[in-house]
């Protein structure tokens, strides 16, 4: 089974939508550690990147996009467009990632 | 007064690193951002004809932590009003560094361009009522054109 396609056009190009297949969604609700709390209490002092945090979305994200292409494929899609992302802080050092689109069958 | 100093040193601090921090950060952006330029971006989402089947979503983003000197700053300005340039820079560095990763992602494809770029942005913080940082997410569609940068 090949990995479908992804994309946040609301078509996928070269390619005709022969089936749409509803909304499709992953998310996940991500905490960090301490050690990368006290990392980011230093940096509120100099600035500049919070690289600790950068990674815990980033695989935070992968996780959701994993969960909704989870989603997308047991309904038998080959592609998912019109991809879209929301991010929201709940509780003290943890975020939600959502991830959105639509399951589509193209040839 | 042991506070009061302590404060004004982690303020001198803060000015100090965070202005070299700033600075060596813009270069870095420069010089990232000539090395792909030849990666177009834009945010239509209708695409030529030209293209290879297929595309593929690319993300890229970065945390950036706000520091004191910016939040004294700030203080000070809202009695004024007018703009906050220290955070002004502040989130122009991390949209341009998202985009940087956005197509630095973009040309590991192979892709030529990205289209339908889109813009995130969510504030994040070690307490709920302080904002620690801020992540800005870019996201788009990777494709390959067929035709040369003349297209």
């Amino acid at each position: 089974m090949t990995d479908p396609i992804l994309t946040n056009l609301e078509t996928v190009p070269g390619r005709d939508i022969i089936q749409h297949l509803g909304l499709v969604q992953g998310n996940t609700v991500r905490a960090k550690h301490v050690g990368r709390d006290i990392m980011a209490g230093l940096k509120n002092i100099v600035g500049g990147e919070l690289r600790g945090y950068t990674e815990l979305l980033n695989d935070a994200r992968e996780e959701a996009m994993a969960r909704m292409v989870e989603d997308a494929v047991s309904r038998g899609a080959n592609a998912v467009i019109n991809i879209r992302f929301s991010t929201s802080s709940v509780t003290a050092g943890a975020s939600e990632l959502y991830c959105y689109g639509t399951a589509v069958v193209v040839q | 007064m042991g506070s009061l100093a302590f404060a004004a040193i982690l303020f001198l601090v803060g000015w100090i690193v965070g202005s070299a921090n700033e600075r060596a950060h813009l270069r870095r952006l420069a010089f990232s951002e000539k090395n792909l330029a030849h990666i177009r971006v834009c945010n239509i989402k209708t695409v030529p004809d030209d293209l290879y089947p297929g595309g593929m979503l690319v993300t890229g983003n970065c945390v950036v932590a706000i520091d004191y000197f910016k939040k004294v700053l700030s203080v000070i300005r809202m009695f004024f009003g007018g703009r906050l340039n220290s955070y002004e820079t502040l989130l122009t560095r991390a949209r341009r560094e998202a985009l940087v990763r956005l197509m630095q992602k973009a040309d590991d494809l192979g892709a030529t361009a990205v289209y339908n770029v889109r813009y995130e942005f969510s504030a994040i913080g070690a307490q709920p009522h302080a904002i620690g940082g801020v992540e800005m997410l870019a996201y788009g569609t990777a494709v390959k054109h067929t035709t040369g940068p003349a297209a």
